[in-house]
């Protein structure tokens, strides 16, 4: 029974309610701070910040092995983290070469590295994407724009435990004369996801 | 404690459609893969939704081709599982890569 995530927003923000005021009756939570938390954690949540971990990895061929390795301390380099929730979550930072594409998706529900990719879009949890992309990835990714080259292999990767998963896209051609500003300026959520080129 | 499987190996995951809550996705059920790491330990949800004790226990990323688990496409697909819902297989099972 793993198909159990459904049910409205509405009905979820209602029993998101119910656990809260329990939490605050009991003492266990002070409401303001949790939403002095929530906000804080929203505001740094952003996608150029994933953008800017790509725009170093294509710089810094040693911090791309480091990010790819053990990217939740690489990302320390950066100023960045994956501890913005309750605990620190594993970071996979999976890398798009001239073989290869990457595509993440959370089939059960709608797992997402927030911190470095902001709120996820409607699209990534969605019954549609999250069914199909793990049957039919070209059909899914060719409904974006995005006509992948048939001789490149793809992985999807399902983020069904504890673990997070960013996309590495492959660095376009003709990019050599731009800094990482310039660099992070091209790399767009949906790259970070792997439902666009970069 | 040794984890119980290492990269390469290949495994088969639970056939078993249980009346609660699992973080085994219906699609990936019965379904030989090959082990890419290990993920570390961690309480297994189907136990925890259930108000059941659960020690932490090893997670896995697993890989899985298409063909086997929908019977077509050229694509792989990777799932984070819970050692509990693997099982070794044997060399006579062994299937693709």
């Amino acid at each position: 029974m793993s198909g159990d995530h459904h049910g409205s927003d509405a009905q979820l923000a209602a029993k998101v309610r119910q656990v809260e005021t329990l939490l605050e009756e009991r003492g266990l939570l002070d409401a303001a701070e949790l939403d002095r938390a929530l906000e804080a954690f929203l505001a740094r949540a952003s996608p150029a910040n994933g953008a800017r971990v790509v725009a170093r990895a294509w710089l810094d061929d040693g911090f791309r092995a480091r990010l790819l390795t053990d990217a939740n301390t690489a990302l320390g380099e950066v100023d960045l983290s994956m501890g913005g929730g309750l605990q620190e979550q594993r970071l996979n930072v999976v890398e798009n070469t001239a073989e290869a594409h990457n595509v993440i998706v959370c089939t059960l529900c709608s797992c997402y590295p927030i911190a470095l990719l902001g709120p996820s879009p409607t699209w990534y949890k969605s019954e549609a994407y999250r069914s199909r992309v793990v049957r039919e990835p070209r059909a899914v990714l060719a409904e974006f724009g995005f006509d992948l080259d048939p001789a490149i292999a793809i992985t999807v990767w399902d983020a069904s435990a504890e673990s997070r998963y960013m996309v590495l896209p492959h660095r376009p051609e003709g990019t050599e004369t731009l800094d990482e500003t310039e660099l992070a300026a091209l790399v767009t959520r949906n790259g970070l996801i792997g439902v666009a080129p970069v | 404690m040794a984890d119980r499987f290492v990269p390469g190996m290949s495994v088969r995951t639970s056939r078993t459609d249980p009346p609660h809550h699992t973080r085994l996705p219906r699609y990936a059920r019965g379904a030989v893969g090959t082990i890419v790491e290990s993920l570390g330990r961690h309480p297994l949800p189907d136990d925890r939704a259930r108000g059941l004790p659960c020690e932490p226990s090893q997670v896995y990323t697993v890989r899985f081709t298409a063909r086997e688990l929908f019977d077509a496409g050229d694509h792989a697909v990777t799932v984070d599982i819970w050692e509990s819902h693997l099982t070794p297989v044997t060399d006579a099972e062994v299937v693709g890569p």
